[in-house]
C-alpha cells in the first residue's frame, strides 16, 4: 500500500506504428514508436484515442506488453463486437499514428527489488501484462524463480507460445487447454481451479507474490483459492480484463 | 485537436434518449464488469460494522444497526476510469446525510477505508446532499461480493473507483489526503465530466 510519487500531468501524444506482429488469429502485438515516452515499468497500461472524420472520438486502455526499455508495444485481442480492437488488429499498419498517452497504475507492477518467488496466473490475453514482467526479469538479470500458469481455450489461442516455449532460466511456464486440445497434448486441460494450483504454485510457505490477470470470473477463482491455501491477500495482485482491455 | 486516426470509423452509435448521459472518453456498457486490486474479501456479516466520523470519535454500526436506519432506493449512472459507463443502475442503502446527521458532520474530507486495505478520498461536500450512499443492494439484491458486498460506497458523480468497495468507514479530516489510486497516478478528484482521469487532468 506504499504510495509513490505523484507524477506529472499525462499528455495525449501521437505515436507511430513501427510494427504488426500476428500472434493468434485474432490478436496482434503493435510495436510504437512513441516520442516523448516517459518510460514505463512492468505491468503498466496505457489509454489510446481514436477520432473519426466527424470528431467522434472513443478511448479505451491497454496493457504494456513490452519490458521497460524496450521499445512501447501492446498486444490486442480483437473483439468482434468491439469498436476498438477490431480498428487496432484489422486496420492498422505499419507507419499509422496512434494516439496514446501513459502509463498508467504503478500496482500492478514487479521491479526485480520485489522479489518472489513469482507466481503468475493468466487467462487468454491476460498474459500481456505478465509478459512485460517476464521480459524485465530476464533483461535485469533477475534470478527470481518463476512459475508461470497459463489458461487458454486451444493451443492456437496461446499468446507469446514460440517465446514461452523458449523461457529463460528459472522460468517454469505451465499450460492448461480448457476447450480443445491437441491429441498428444500432455499438459493441462482444466480450468484453473484450488485443485490445479495446489498442483502447481508455489506453496504460501515460499513467501510467494501472486500476479493474476485474465477475465473477472478467472481472477475470481484463482485469487480466492490463492487466499485459501494461505496466500496473504496482499501478496496477490490483480488485474481483470473485460472492462478496460475488452471492446 | 487530435488528429483523425486513419480508417476509424465510429461503430457504436447511443441511443438518442442515452444523449448527454455519457462523460467523454466513456462507453455504455450493459455488463458489470468487475476492477479491483487484489482478492475479493469475505467479511462475515457479524463481523461488519460501519464507522463515520473523526479517528477516536466515531459513531460505530453492527450489521443489523444499519440495515435498520432508513435507507434510500436510488438509480443513478455510474462511470469508471476504464471507460465504461453503466445506466439506471438501481441501488438500496444509507445516505451518507442520514449517517452524518447520526454521527456530527465534522471535518471538510473523508477517507474511506476499507476491508482488503483499500483507500480513497472524497470531500465531505461530495457525500452530503444527496449525492452519496452506503449501498448494500443493486438490482433488488443483496450486493455481491465482488461488486462490493456487504456494502460498498456509492458516490455516482464521481469516476467509479471513489465508490469503495467493501466499504467499513468514513473517516473524517482536515485534509484531503490522496487514497490508494490516488497514490498511483488517478486524479484526486476524479469529475468524469472533466474528465478527471489522472494527476493533472
Amino acid at each position: 500500500m506504499a504510495g509513490t510519487a505523484l507524477r506529472g500531468r499525462l499528455t495525449w501524444q501521437v505515436a507511430k506504428v513501427s510494427a504488426v506482429t500476428v500472434e493468434t488469429a485474432s490478436v496482434r502485438t503493435l510495436t510504437l514508436d512513441v516520442p516523448h515516452w516517459p518510460g514505463h515499468r512492468a505491468g503498466q497500461h496505457l489509454d489510446i484515442r481514436l477520432t473519426d472524420e466527424d470528431g467522434y472520438v472513443a478511448e479505451r486502455s491497454y496493457s504494456i506488453a513490452s519490458a521497460p526499455g524496450e521499445p512501447v508495444a501492446i498486444t490486442v485481442e480483437r473483439l468482434d463486437d468491439g469498436e476498438v480492437s477490431p480498428y487496432l488488429t484489422d486496420e492498422l499498419r505499419a507507419g499509422d499514428d496512434l494516439e496514446l498517452r501513459g502509463p498508467i497504475g504503478g500496482y500492478f507492477v514487479w521491479e526485480p527489488e520485489n522479489g518472489g518467488p513469482l507466481l503468475l496466473l493468466a487467462g487468454g490475453s491476460g498474459i500481456v501484462p505478465l509478459r512485460s514482467i517476464l521480459r524485465h526479469r530476464e533483461r535485469t538479470g533477475s534470478a527470481v524463480p518463476v512459475r508461470l500458469l497459463y489458461s487458454s481455450r486451444t493451443l492456437n489461442d496461446v499468446i507469446y507460445r514460440a517465446e514461452l516455449d523458449q523461457p529463460a532460466s528459472g522460468v517454469e511456464v505451465i499450460h492448461t487447454l480448457t476447450r480443445s486440445q491437441p491429441p498428444d497434448w500432455s499438459g493441462y486441460a482444466r480450468r484453473v481451479d484450488a485443485a490445479l494450483l495446489a498442483e502447481v504454485a508455489w506453496t504460501a510457505a515460499a513467501m510467494p507474490l501472486a500476479y493474476v490477470c485474465g477475465p473477472t470470473s478467472f481472477v475470481e477463482a484463482v485469487s480466492q483459492a490463492l487466499v485459501q491455501s494461505g496466500y496473504p491477500p496482499q501478496r496477490v495482485k490483480t488485474e481483470r480484463f473485460g472492462a478496460t482491455g475488452g471492446a | 485537436m487530435s488528429p483523425v486516426s486513419r480508417g476509424f470509423h465510429r461503430r457504436r452509435q447511443d441511443p438518442p434518449e442515452d444523449a448527454g448521459r455519457v462523460p467523454p472518453g466513456q462507453y455504455v456498457t450493459k455488463d458489470f464488469p468487475v476492477l479491483s486490486a487484489g482478492p475479493t474479501p469475505h467479511t462475515a456479516l457479524d463481523q461488519w460494522t460501519f464507522s463515520i466520523g473523526r479517528l477516536g470519535q466515531q459513531k460505530t454500526w453492527s450489521w443489523t444497526e444499519f440495515r435498520a436506519l432508513p435507507a434510500q432506493d436510488v438509480t443513478v449512472d455510474i462511470h469508471c476510469v476504464t471507460k465504461w459507463s453503466k445506466l439506471d443502475t438501481a441501488w438500496q442503502g444509507v445516505s451518507v446525510d442520514t449517517l452524518l446527521d447520526l454521527a456530527g458532520h465534522d471535518g471538510p474530507f473523508a477517507m474511506a477505508h476499507c476491508d482488503g486495505g483499500y483507500t480513497t478520498n472524497v470531500p465531505v461536500a461530495d457525500l452530503t446532499g444527496g449525492k452519496a450512499w452506503v449501498a448494500y443492494a443493486y438490482d433488488g439484491q443483496p450486493l455481491a461480493p465482488e461488486h462490493g458486498g456487504p456494502a460498498r460506497l456509492l458516490v455516482p458523480h464521481l469516476y467509479f473507483w471513489k465508490s469503495a468497495k467493501w466499504v467499513r468507514s468514513l473517516e473524517l479530516r482536515d485534509t484531503n489526503d490522496p487514497g490508494f489510486w490516488e497514490n498511483y497516478g488517478y486524479h484526486i478528484y476524479g469529475d468524469p465530466w472533466r474528465e478527471q482521469r489522472y494527476a493533472g487532468d
